[in-house]
């Protein structure tokens, strides 16, 4: 099913949050990041899988869980998207602008929940640094 | 199947018969009420027979009724007027004002802005988990210079109803006291009666208000209405100056239409008023009632008989409200939350913050406010459609809170 935009959201992000990729978790995941608050609205929780190919280390598979609204829901959707199949290095550079980017744009209001699937990742990656 | 409107306390739609008494002024009955020629007679008289209805339902004189643009309006006039119009007296600043923490932002921020720009004293008054505001501590935060106290009728998030009878009795007291001394500052009692309209009493001399607050478009009137009740012999001045129209109390052209819309809305109000309250009263019951048995972890926020008989407002454990709201909406529901990512400022209600919810739970809040147009069918939607929303969202959030 494909949904319209909904107020100041644009039907891409719409279609992410309805219809979130790569929800769940990761039995023993490579490394975690969690960020957020519940006070402030919005906790965001990533899996990540990383594996050797070719001599690089990849995100072989993402997984997410959220509190929080539409922004949210589809910036983490989306972070998973973009950053499934990706080296550590490249990963590491994404930034909030791609995910919003990738996403059509957020509303102004909305650009910090771009902001927290970024950190979700980095800290992830961070986490599985940290381990390996 | 047909959208499912539960924001009545948003906003109301105008009631078709309404809108059949405002026609006439649009186009052909369209003079301005000051000029003096038969165009400005006709609308003059129309203006006049509005007001007398509006007098009547508030039990009050007809030069006591004010129209303004709004609620807003109404609350902004209310409190910067009659500071005005003290200090234009010669009352000596600072002087002291006490409202509660959970008015409307259109009296929040106009005593904000008293404070901060012109040096008023304000108390914000605490209220109980329930939203009841207690009369005892009203009384104890008076002071020698408090001037005005504006305490709501009802709240329009949790749907709490004011003990506004005991409100005016210490009010009463305290007047009589600086009467005895000889006193010479005046103390005023508005009230915000936006919400209460539809429901509630609104005779004026029954509640002891000195000045309330109504919305045209919260009682199926039309949006840009408002009326503000003030007392005779109420120390009030203008905020908008002008050609000295309302008792030169609010200047500006009558909006004659707007002005027949509110009036005819507010008298269809006040003849259906038992009877839309008790069936509103019963669709809200059946809500309370039944929605937690179809979703755990809910609870109501408000009191839970002290409220409007439209408002079943709750906390949702683990759901976020603009999740909730899109969800709904897609599957034609219009409710309302009091959540941060809703509210475009990214603050949560201050309201529930002020009824001591932690801010974690806030954010699923849920509002539903009713309309006489409602039926148990739609309830009956909402209560199969709302379950499935909350498990995919409680779902998409997994165990991390």
């Amino acid at each position: 099913m494909s949904n319209k935009g909904f107020g100041p959201y644009n039907e891409k992000v719409i279609d992410h949050f309805m219809n979130p990729h790569n929800l769940g978790e990761i039995k023993n995941p490579s490394g975690i990041g969690k960020v957020g608050n519940p006070t402030c609205g919005d906790v965001m929780q990533l899996h990540i899988k990383v594996e050797e190919k070719n001599g690089k280390e990849v995100i072989t598979d993402i997984k997410f869980k959220t509190f929080g609204c539409a922004a949210a829901i589809a910036t983490s959707s989306m972070i998973t998207e973009i950053a499934v199949g990706m080296t550590l290095d490249e990963a590491k550079k994404l930034t909030r602008k791609d995910v919003s980017d990738k996403l059509g744009g957020l509303p102004p209001a909305k650009e910090h929940c771009s902001n927290l699937a970024a950190d979700a990742l980095h800290k992830a990656i961070e986490d599985y640094k940290k381990k390996a | 199947m047909k959208p499912i409107y539960f924001d009545h306390s948003a906003t109301t739609p105008l009631d078709k018969s309404v809108l059949k008494d405002m026609e006439p002024f649009f186009c052909d009955k369209f003079g301005n009420a000051s000029s003096l020629h038969s165009f400005g007679q006709e609308a003059k008289a129309a203006l006049e027979g509005a007001r007398m209805q509006v007098a009547n339902i508030l039990n009050c004189q007809e030069k006591e009724v004010v129209f303004t643009s709004g609620g807003t309006e109404s609350n902004n006039l209310a409190l910067r007027g009659v500071v005005f119009g003290l200090l234009k007296k010669g009352h000596k600043k600072p002087m002291h004002i006490i409202t509660t923490k959970i008015e409307h932002h259109a009296v929040l921020h106009t005593t904000e802005q008293l404070e901060e720009i012109f040096g008023f004293q304000v108390t914000y008054l605490d209220v109980d988990q329930n939203g009841l505001v207690d009369s005892k501590k009203l009384k104890d935060a008076i002071k020698e210079n408090t001037a005005l106290i504006s305490v709501m009728y009802a709240n329009n998030e949790v749907g709490t109803v004011e003990p506004l009878s005991e409100i005016a009795e210490v009010i009463k007291k305290t007047r009589d006291e600086r009467k005895e001394k000889g006193v010479k500052l005046p103390i005023y009692f508005h009230t915000d009666a936006v919400q209460a309209a539809s429901y509630l009493d609104l005779d004026v001399k029954k509640l002891g208000v000195d000045i309330m607050s109504l919305s045209g478009h919260k009682f199926y009137g039309p949006k840009g209405t408002g009326v503000l009740y003030v007392r005779k012999g109420t120390i009030i001045e203008a905020t908008q100056t002008g050609g000295g129209h309302e008792e030169n109390i609010r200047s500006g052209t009558e909006n004659v239409p707007g002005i027949m819309g509110l009036a005819a809305a507010l008298q269809l109000a006040e003849d259906e008023k038992k009877e839309n309250a008790s069936k509103v009263a019963s669709l809200r019951d059946y809500l309370i009632r039944e929605l937690p048995k179809k979703v755990s972890d809910v609870r109501l926020t408000g009191h839970p008989v002290r409220r409007l008989p439209n408002i079943a407002s709750f906390l949702i454990d683990g759901i976020e409200g603009e999740s909730m709201l899109i969800n709904l909406d897609l599957k034609g529901i219009a409710i309302s939350t009091g959540s941060a990512c809703s509210s475009g400022s990214l603050e949560p209600s201050h309201v529930l913050k002020s009824l001591h919810f932690p801010l974690e739970k806030i954010h699923g809040s849920l509002r539903i406010s009713l309309g006489k147009e409602n039926t148990k069918e739609e309830i009956d939607y909402f209560l199969e459609v709302f379950p499935p929303i909350v498990e995919k969202l409680r779902n998409i959030t997994g165990g991390i809170l």
